[in-house]
């Protein structure tokens, strides 16, 4: 690591934390768009397929992230927003609505609408009983999109066709394809970062450190939350759209709460609360995912074992890792 | 004598069968310093929990600034001008201790919610909260998480997050306890430097800091109030020497 300019005139207007958040980043995305030039170099086309796969899981990551780790909100079923999302999408797909930006606002508006509802009973309760009620509201979408037989029931509903934006078909190719969900990660990245940073975020993050304290100086701190939880669901409905357009299928199995665990697992590995590591850790956890699969049929059973001793060990998941490395070696 | 502030009528709190408030009525007059002492577990905290919306009395009525707030939660009684301390300090940890005063002033601002600025850099809070951390004498630790303050530090802090919401009245509980010698006279400093501006509520077990500082004082034995004058009667009368000051010695 002796790419970093640790001059002692660097550290003292922004301590070590601080340029991470900058420079971390960063990097990310800049890695992240070379890709498909790495792929065009030689790098397997499967690849670009994959990571295609993790950005759009990324953006459910990253919005978990707003009430998991900003909010300190163990949500057990975020999944059924991003099923609500590729729901929407497949439904309007079949009736022949596929632009984009009509089947967008709609995704929008039926997850604030849920989320409004679903969160305003969820957040009436602390700890076990909001991971509990989550997950029973999650389930209850699962059951729902089962009974759905006009749009397919327990088999899930297969897309013949997929979305356009403004006429343009920018999910017919792999590479455009790409962009485009990058893209949309790098907007919700920097939304998601603007809201940590504003007078909502730091009550939001004030709020999970001591609730009293932020209620006892004037904050509706279930209202603080609700917001979070609200905008947060949007997101995850933004990536359910793009998965619906990825696999060209969607199924129940989109918001089981096995999904929402997985979820949870990809902010955890990552690094909770620092946004970017929501992105990595969903990029590591689909890439290990795919790697162990191959290996083996029990891939399962190695890969839950092996991410929480992974967490247990690092503490602050790869972010947490790539932190302490980085101020030791600064 | 103007109106006074806040007017506890006959409060009463339970927890089972232990009665903890027992028909307390008090008032605080703008800019007095009201002292409630008593020995442990008299009630003062839950008292202090009452007035500030944490807990709600099973009888009783709390008015402040004229009003009947009884029903008011904590939130909406922050913003009506009611502010507080902690026995037990609470501040938020991570955030500087700039950010926590901020928090407060934010409280207080036309947009306490607003989703765009960034809050860190925005002078129209760091401003007032600058302002608070200087009048509580903690300036120059303005960028220091406020986990890592010492213990009179947080206590200094916690006044400041208190002033940032330009109070009507400040309930202050037990603002030096466990501070050592020579901060706790910086913080009795500091509250004299406050006296008169706000109507203070201070439970306090330095009796010393209590008779230097207080312009009434009321004892608390079993959550009863026993006596209620100026220091130097309350320090006369022998139901209170009886009951409470007799067992300092
Ligand atoms: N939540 C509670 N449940 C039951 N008893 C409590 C509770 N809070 C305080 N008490 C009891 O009420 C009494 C008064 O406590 P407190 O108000 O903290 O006294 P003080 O602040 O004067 O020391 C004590 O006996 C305490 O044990
Ligand atoms: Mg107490």
């Amino acid at each position: 690591m002796s790419a970093t300019p640790a001059t002692a005139e660097v550290t003292s207007v922004a301590p070590p934390r601080e340029r991470s958040r900058v420079v971390l980043p960063a990097l990310l995305f800049l890695l992240l768009a070379l890709v498909p030039l790495a792929v065009s170099f030689g790098m397997p086309a499967g690849w670009l397929a994959l990571l295609t796969r993790a950005l759009i899981f990324a953006i459910a990551a990253l919005s978990l992230d707003l009430i998991l780790g900003v909010g300190g909100l163990v949500s057990f079923g975020h999944a059924a927003f991003l099923g609500i999302g590729a729901y929407v999408t497949g439904i309007m797909i079949t009736e022949g609505k596929s632009e984009a930006l009509v089947i967008l606002p709609a995704i929008l508006v039926t997850c604030a609408l849920f989320g409004a509802i679903t969160g305003a009973v969820c957040l009436r309760t602390r700890g076990v009983a909001f991971i509990m009620i989550t997950l029973a509201f999650g389930q209850m979408i699962y059951f729902l999109a089962q009974a759905l037989s006009a749009y397919g029931g327990d088999d899930g509903l297969t897309l013949y066709e997929k979305s356009t934006l403004l006429g343009f078909n920018p999910f017919a190719n792999r590479t455009s394809f790409y962009y485009t969900v990058l893209i949309a990660l790098g907007g919700a990245y920097l939304l998601v970062r603007g809201l940590v940073a504003s007078r909502f975020g730091r009550v939001l993050r004030a709020a999970r450190e001591n609730p009293t304290r932020v209620s006892v100086t004037g904050f509706d701190v279930t209202r603080v939350r609700l917001i979070a939880y609200v905008i947060s669901g949007m997101l995850a409905g933004l990536s359910g759209f793009f998965l619906a357009n990825h696999t060209e299928f969607v199924s129940p199995a989109f918001m089981s709460w096995q999904r929402s665990g997985e979820l949870i697992f990809m902010a955890v590995l990552g690094g909770v609360g620092s946004l970017h590591g929501a992105i990595i850790g969903a990029v590591a956890y689909l890439i290990a995912e795919d790697a162990l699969s191959h290996l083996t049929e029990h891939w399962r059973a190695i890969f839950g074992p092996l991410i929480i001793l992974f967490v247990l060990f690092t503490r602050g998941g790869i972010v947490g890792m790539l932190r302490k490395l980085g101020s030791r070696h600064g | 004598m103007a109106e006074p502030v806040l007017v506890l009528e006959a409060l009463s709190k339970s927890f089972g069968a232990l009665k903890v408030t027992d028909g307390v009525s008090l008032a605080v007059a703008p800019g007095e310093l009201h002292a409630l002492i008593g020995p442990n577990g008299a009630g003062k905290t839950t008292l202090v929990h009452q007035i500030s919306g944490m807990l709600t009395p099973d009888a009783g009525t709390i008015r402040f600034r004229g009003q009947d707030v009884t029903a008011f939660n904590a939130e909406k009684r922050a913003r009506h001008g009611l502010a507080r301390t902690f026995q037990i300090t609470s501040t938020i940890a991570s955030l500087s201790a700039l950010e926590n005063v901020a928090l407060g002033v934010q409280a207080k601002a036309g947009h306490p919610l607003s989703f765009f600025r960034n809050a860190a850099s925005d002078e129209r809070l760091n401003r007032p909260a600058r302002a608070a951390l200087d009048a509580v004498g903690l300036s120059e630790r303005a960028h220091v998480p406020a986990g890592s303050l010492s213990h009179g530090e947080k206590r200094a802090l916690e006044i400041a997050m208190a002033l940032a919401l330009e109070p009507a009245a400040i309930l202050l509980d037990e603002p030096l306890a466990g501070v050592g010698k020579e901060e706790g006279e910086r913080l009795i400093g500091l509250l004299k430097s406050l006296k008169g501006r706000y109507a203070m509520l201070l439970v306090e077990h330095d009796m010393e800091a209590v008779f230097a500082l207080a312009d009434t004082v009321s004892v608390l034995v079993y959550g009863r109030v026993i006596a209620s004058g100026d220091p130097a009667a309350v320090r006369a009368d022998p139901a209170v020497r009886e009951a409470y000051l007799g067992e300092e010695g």
